[in-house]
């Protein structure tokens, strides 16, 4: 369903991500780890069509990211990383908003609110503008535009970040609730989500991927815990 | 055409949701009904709108950009733009709803002004056609100073900045075809130049449409101006949107 080939991206001299390839099918639910500035976000912008490469390509559900970057947007789900949003807009006027710009409207418009509305608990929020929600809701909000159209591939960049654990409980129990019909991917910081809702890792630092495995792989093959395991590979590559 | 119709519904719907639409037109129809005062609007007896008209120009530099200036410098600074362009929406369809929604905006601005043609109606005997052409150049001009600040909007993420430039901007274009500026032009310039200057500028076109004579050219010139600022913006945009 992905099908990310040798995909390039700089910022004036500093390499972003530096010729990175993989693919990802329905099911896998793949955690993009690494430091600060490892270059997951940029590789998660180009596929979202948000950043243009500057060499190699990606194709989302047969879309090419250069060629066709509005039919990868269409069966596609992002949310950005702070989950932005329009804080004067009430939660049901941006929910709105998304279902126009996705055409999605009449019957199927109602259902996918309702849908979407329970399956992200916003329903007490949903009268109310987006500037007053807490961290959490508003993450809630960002998901839900993200899944109002039931996309095929997924993409969240720190879906996680910020919330308290319960939230983050309910977050990655919805992820792992779709994880089996949907191909996802999830940058992440926190290691012990990879476990909980990951059956695949890369790890990513400079640019470059560095490990394409499992969680359950990788710590067993180093003997130790993710944590480790990440400090290993990303410290020791590095000083390289 | 949804994403483009998408956005100018929540554009204009973001002016009224916020106090932004409601100073701005307290504002804009305060002087818009203080400055013909100010020039004798009674005194004249003359029963048409030029001195309305007249002001108008002065009035867009500095409210057409404060309205303009939160289409994009907003949308970057909050993050949302990364929002707005990975939904299946194009950067000119995403230009063109915020041009047209801000466009619409300044058109409800300027049809609240009616009590002054309204007052003309009730007192003598105006030249309806010369109103209404008057009106339309109004519209034009107010989308050219809509599109210069628009593009000055998508260059910076400083709504501050991106104000003062377009203020300048079309401070410049309206202040070209001013006689004073023009005799000072003809004093230094070769002829053609001073030509040049005159028919660059707002105040020209917006002159010729405002006397009742709709020409090809002013229209052109207000249809060009609107159309490669326009351009320019979606340019920039996909430029810098991620920066």
């Amino acid at each position: 369903m992905i099908e990310v080939q040798h995909l390039r991206r700089c910022f004036g001299p500093v390499v972003a991500v530096d010729d990175i390839s993989f693919t990802a099918e329905k099911g896998d639910v793949l955690g993009f780890l690494g430091p600060n500035g490892a270059g997951k976000s940029t590789a998660m912008k180009m596929l979202a069509c948000f950043l243009a490469p500057d060499g190699g390509t990606a194709k989302v559900c047969g879309h090419d990211i250069r060629t066709e970057p509005l039919g990868v947007r269409r069966v596609l789900g992002y949310l950005a990383e702070n989950a932005p949003a329009y804080s004067e807009m009430t939660v049901a006027g941006f929910l709105g908003f998304v279902c126009d710009a996705r055409q999605i409207t009449g019957k199927n418009r109602k259902q996918a609110l309702d849908r979407i509305v329970s399956m992200c608990s916003i329903e007490s929020v949903y009268h109310q503008t987006i500037e007053t929600l807490s961290k959490g809701y508003r993450r809630r909000v960002g998901l839900a535009q993200a899944l109002i159209h039931d996309p095929q591939v997924l993409i969240l960049d720190e879906p996680t970040d910020g919330l308290d654990p319960n939230q983050k409980h309910e977050v990655r129990q919805l992820i792992n609730q779709m994880a089996p019909d949907k191909c996802i991917i999830i940058s992440t910081h926190i290691l012990e989500e990879v476990e909980l809702v990951c059956n695949r890792t890369i790890i990513i630092a400079r640019g470059k991927i560095l490990v394409d495995s499992t969680p359950a792989k990788l710590t067993e093959e180093h003997g130790c815990n993710l944590n480790e395991v990440f400090r290993k590979i990303t410290t020791t590559k590095k000083t390289a | 055409m949804s994403g483009f119709l998408a956005v100018s519904k929540r554009e204009l719907k973001g002016y009224f949701a916020t106090p932004v639409a409601y100073v701005f037109l307290v504002i804009f129809l305060f002087f818009a009904g203080y400055l013909p005062f100010r020039d004798g609007f009674f005194e004249i007896r003359q029963a048409d709108l030029r001195l309305f008209f007249s002001g108008l120009p002065l009035l867009f530099v500095f409210m057409v950009p404060s309205a303009a200036m939160r289409l994009w410098a907003e949308e970057r600074k909050s993050g949302s733009i990364e929002l707005l362009l990975t939904l299946p929406i194009t950067v000119s369809q995403a230009v063109l709803g915020k041009f047209f929604a801000a466009w619409s905006f300044l058109g409800i601005a300027l049809l609240l002004t009616f009590p002054l043609p309204a007052v003309v109606v009730y007192l003598g005997d105006p030249d309806m056609g010369q109103i209404i052409t008057g009106y339309i150049g109004a519209f034009l001009m107010a989308g050219g100073f809509l599109a210069i600040g628009m593009f000055f909007s998508a260059l910076t993420k400083n709504q501050v900045i991106s104000f003062t430039l377009s203020v300048v901007a079309c401070a410049v274009l309206v202040f070209a075809g001013n006689p004073t500026t023009l005799d000072y032009l003809s004093a230094t310039l070769p002829l053609p130049m001073v030509a040049v200057a005159e028919n660059l500028s707002f105040q020209t076109h917006f002159e010729s449409i405002m006397r009742g004579v709709v020409e090809f050219k002013d229209i052109a010139y207000f249809v060009i101006l609107i159309a490669a600022w326009t351009y320019a913006c979606t340019l920039i945009l996909e430029e810098r949107k991620a920066n």
